[in-house]
């Protein structure tokens, strides 16, 4: 067996060489299968074949063959991509491995994902900057449910170019009739799905047949063998060439006085000096005055390319905008219809707050309950209240401001999305925009005759949000009834909203879960923002157990109008008062979900008033609190 | 058809990640060891910044044992790109005299896992750009472009995040830091490539002229100054040779060669028949010695 033997040319003339493969272009693909289909042993063909493969590497991966290798005396290419056991031993979570091997025309980027564990995740971060999929079958299964699994994911992040790789012809006699029923069967299927176009080929990994060049096993075959079909597919990159020019941009680069740049990838169509621009979501209009980059001034730029744009005349632009052609600008809107893949262990919490990154945008946003989520073996949709890890659903997505994007299918560059949590920092989905919701863009914001500005002037105050939260018992509503008293006396107008009461009537319908305690926090939100909007110095007095809930009531108001008072009482403390007999019911039993026993109580981490009620009595907490709600009023007023 | 080459490509890419970080984090910083992915990398920085100057200093985890022309081209190529260059060499092992003749791991560990953690702590960065490529090792083909890691610099391989489309979740506690690999995606044949198309400054000794050298336990070491210690029988002899990969020199096997242009170099390794990471003791320890390393915070 020999290993890496080059091409003639280097040694006859390298800078003729060195030529050629400066002018190649380059395709990222995922492979789809088990190790069963034999994904690992095309893949370490595909390496062997292309030359890819150095002297100490095939010596090591000799020595590995005779040792673990399952083909006897001939070399196992599954162990030049494998190694996966051994990680999986160490506890390692494998989600998509890279490989790289170039021809004379094109490098290649081979994602490559471990077979079952995870794999409606993995796939679909490998399929996300892919340009093509190799869907293996093995010619003696023929369609399996994992096929069409495979085939479902693929099409659902958007890739076009479907290359269906009928492997271990040689376990079937290299059988024509095998072959042709497989394809038949599997054209049926992926009509069903939407899929437009796929090539078979009929190969074997094994013995190489059809793998880089057409094999005499197969001769009734006249189609393309799989790396010839790989160096010559259209690239997705041209098809973006073609579309409206937009650029989200990164960062301004701006470093002197005299030059104002914005920085970015161009994300589709291209750019030239002239072009008249429009600055979205501002709906500015300028033309582009220079494309600057490192290596000199541009005339044009396309997408694909990392470029810098000055414009030509000063405009309000900074990261998160996009810059797009004026005469076909993207869509904007706040609200839209995703389909969501869920990656994390934790489910979704329908109606909290994550943080949602679009481009070079991020945003606060919440999923609403899925329509339905999509089975992904069978594709049927049946009905869900969330979404769990791995699950696939379709769902309204609420962002709390409006931001630019397109439909997936136009593009993942403003179509895909990620929703980050806020607690953890993880990244917990992976949305594809389907449409944004008419009402989102026919419901615009009425804008008042009388301000809040107005109204809190007739009150002779600023507004305030006095969020009380704190476990159940530790004093909230006590001190928050003292402080209102004592604001009252003062001629201040204000409103306390208490948990109790507001679940007797307006939030009946809401149950202790985590969604639906999620829901009535945001429903006491926005209510305590209307009024604080009519002038009123607003009290809450709830639980309010997850820090992104209190996140998301904080946004909802101007800067300094949120104030977070957390009741500091521990929980041996609280369950000692049990002024309700709430935390004895909960302790055996009879109430589930109950915070500080059976659900978490994110604690604040930065309150601005932390009452100690170990160390304060409650007639002590509210005249600070007043004092300290005063103290700010003076620097306002 | 206008589409782009494969260098153009991997080059916007990386641009775009460089750019991602700058606009992302708090305080970023470049860590840069003088090699040819370092090169490479600080040239992709210079382009993605232009006409400003790439707004984060350049970090070197010094062990006092590089070679001399790597010291040389390091204090230029800062210079010469107007950035910041701080050199941080680890005070204990300094004080303790750690070398690579009399301590084997311990040079690395403490030198450099122990340093870069010393650096990136002192300087409160939040994230850390590397030159690490996914085809250099097995080990590597799966490591995100960002990599997570605890206030204490630990690697922990599950909970790392899932990385689609070019949307890179950069978010952290405080305390936790990011690696950022830009050259993730390279392969060597790529780097040597993009420096011949875009004439990047390489340290010498890239490139193979006749060098004071001993041969031992099977590497061609270069006696790079008065500081190498020569074993009883053992008498430099000059060799025409070249290095494939630049690190302490006492640790950094050469290659005989006379391949004294890029593209020979090039010719070189296309016709070789062995893989890069050869020339490095560091990898020869034990099998899984790199995966070891990272989770100790080494790069």
């Amino acid at each position: 067996m020999t290993a890496y033997q080059p091409d003639a040319l280097i040694a006859a003339d390298i800078d003729a060489y060195l030529a050629t493969h400066a002018a190649k272009s380059m395709l990222r693909f995922i492979t789809c299968g088990s190790v069963d289909d034999g994904k690992s042993t095309l893949i370490g063909r595909l390496l062997y074949d292309s030359k890819t493969i150095f002297e100490d590497q095939l010596s090591q991966l000799e020595a590995d063959s005779r040792r673990v290798g399952t083909q006897g005396a001939n070399i196992d290419f599954a162990l030049l991509v494998d190694g996966l056991a051994a990680e999986r031993e160490q506890g390692i979570t494998i989600d998509v491995a890279y490989r790289f091997f170039a021809t004379e025309k094109r490098k290649f980027i081979v994602a490559d994902t471990p077979g079952h564990e995870q794999y409606t995740r993995n796939m679909v971060t490998g399929a996300s900057t892919a340009d093509l999929a190799v869907i293996l079958i093995d010619a003696r299964k023929g369609v399996l449910t994992q096929t069409r699994r495979h085939s479902y994911l693929a099409h659902l992040v958007g890739i076009k170019e479907i290359v269906l790789a009928v492997n271990k012809m040689d376990l079937v006699g290299h059988d024509q009739s095998v072959f042709d029923a497989i394809v038949a069967d599997y054209a049926a299927f992926a009509k069903t799905i939407g899929i437009e176009r796929f090539t078979a080929i009929p190969l074997s990994g094994l013995t190489g047949a059809n793998v880089t060049t057409p094999s005499p096993d197969i001769p009734w075959y006249d189609g393309p063998a799989l790396l010839p079909r790989l160096e010559t597919v259209a690239i997705d990159g041209d098809r973006a060439a073609a579309a409206s020019f937009r650029m989200p941009v990164q960062w301004v680069n701006r470093p002197d006085l005299d030059f104002r740049g914005f920085a970015g990838l161009i994300a589709s169509g291209r750019a030239s000096v002239g072009d008249r621009v429009r600055i979205a979501p501002s709906g500015k209009t300028t033309s582009i005055a220079r494309i600057v980059t490192y290596d000199g001034d541009r005339q044009e730029a396309i997408a694909g390319e990392a470029v810098t744009l000055v414009l030509a005349e000063e405009v309000d632009c900074s990261r998160g905008d996009v810059i797009a052609a004026a005469e076909n600008p993207p869509e904007i809107a706040d609200q839209f219809v995703a389909r969501i893949v869920w990656m994390a262990d934790a489910p979704l919490v329908p109606g909290r707050s994550y943080s949602l990154k679009l481009g070079t945008q991020l945003v606060g946003a919440t999923v609403q309950p899925p329509r339905h989520v999509v089975d992904v073996n069978s594709q049927e949709e049946r009905p869900a209240d969330t979404l769990a890890l791995n699950d696939i659903g379709l769902a309204e997505v609420y962002a709390d401001r409006p931001i630019v994007f397109e439909p997936y299918a136009q593009g993942s560059a403003l179509g895909g999305f990620i929703l980050i949590d806020r607690a953890t920092n993880a990244t917990v989905a992976a949305g594809m925009i389907d449409h944004a919701l008419r009402r989102a863009q026919n419901v615009h914001w009425q804008s008042a005759v009388i301000t809040r500005e107005a109204h809190a002037r007739q009150k002779g105050q600023v507004p305030r949000v006095l969020w009380f939260t704190g476990l159940s018992g530790s004093g909230k509503s006590t001190i928050a009834n003292m402080v209102e008293q004592k604001l009252h006396a003062m001629g201040r107008h204000s409103f306390l909203l208490d948990g109790d009461n507001i679940r007797h009537g307006l939030n009946r319908d809401l149950d202790f879960s985590e969604a639906g305690r999620v829901e009535n926090i945001r429903r006491v939100g926005e209510v305590a923002k209307l009024m604080a909007d009519a002038g009123l110095i607003v009290l809450t007095a709830f639980i309010s157990p997850f820090k992104a809930e209190r996140d998301m009531v904080r946004a909802l108001l101007p800067e300094g109008e949120f104030v977070e008072i957390f009741i500091d009482t521990p929980l041996a403390v609280a369950e000692d008062r049990d002024v309700k007999g709430l935390y004895a019911k909960a302790r055996s039993g009879e109430i589930a979900e109950f915070t500080g026993i059976s659900s978490p109580y994110e604690a604040p981490e930065r309150p601005e008033i932390r009452i100690d009620t170990t160390k304060e009595t409650a007639e002590q907490a509210a005249s600070r609190i007043v004092e300290h709600v005063l103290g700010i009023w003076s620097y306002d007023l | 058809m206008t589409g782009l080459t494969h260098l153009q490509r991997l080059e916007a890419e990386s641009i775009h990640i460089l750019r991602e970080v700058v606009a992302e984090t708090e305080r970023p910083v470049m860590l840069y060891s003088v090699g040819k992915d370092s090169a490479v990398m600080l040239h992709l920085a210079k382009k993605a910044f232009f006409p400003a100057r790439p707004p984060f200093p350049l970090l070197h985890v010094d062990t006092t044992w590089k070679f001399q022309a790597m010291y040389e081209l390091r204090n230029r190529a800062a210079e010469a790109a107007g950035m910041d260059l701080i050199v941080h060499r680890n005070p204990e092992a300094e004080a303790q005299g750690i070398n690579p003749f009399d301590h084997g791991s311990r040079h690395t560990d403490m030198w450099k896992t122990e340093g870069l953690k010393q650096a990136l702590t002192a300087g409160g960065y939040d994230a850390a750009f590397g030159g690490a490529r996914r085809d250099e090792e097995k080990s590597r083909a799966k490591e995100r472009v960002f990599s997570f890691r605890s206030a204490a610099h630990g690697w922990d391989p599950k909970a790392q995040r899932p990385e689609l489309w070019n949307l890179y979740n950069s978010r952290i506690h405080k305390g936790e830091s990011i690696r950022v690999f830009p050259l993730s995606n390279w392969t060597e044949l790529d780097i040597w490539q993009y420096i011949l198309q875009e004439g990047i400054e390489i340290v010498p000794l890239y490139f193979a002229a006749p060098r004071p050298t001993v041969e031992r336990d099977g590497m061609l070491l270069m006696v790079d100054d008065d500081r190498f210690r020569l074993r009883p029988g053992e008498v430099p002899v000059e060799r025409s040779i070249r290095f494939r990969t630049l690190g302490c020199y006492p640790l950094t096997g050469a290659v005989e060669s006379e391949a004294a242009t890029l593209s020979e170099v090039i010719q070189e390794m296309l016709l070789t028949t062995t893989s890069e990471r050869q020339g490095r003791a560091i990898d020869h320890d034990q099998a899984a010695s790199m995966e070891k390393k990272k989770r100790e915070g080494y790069f």
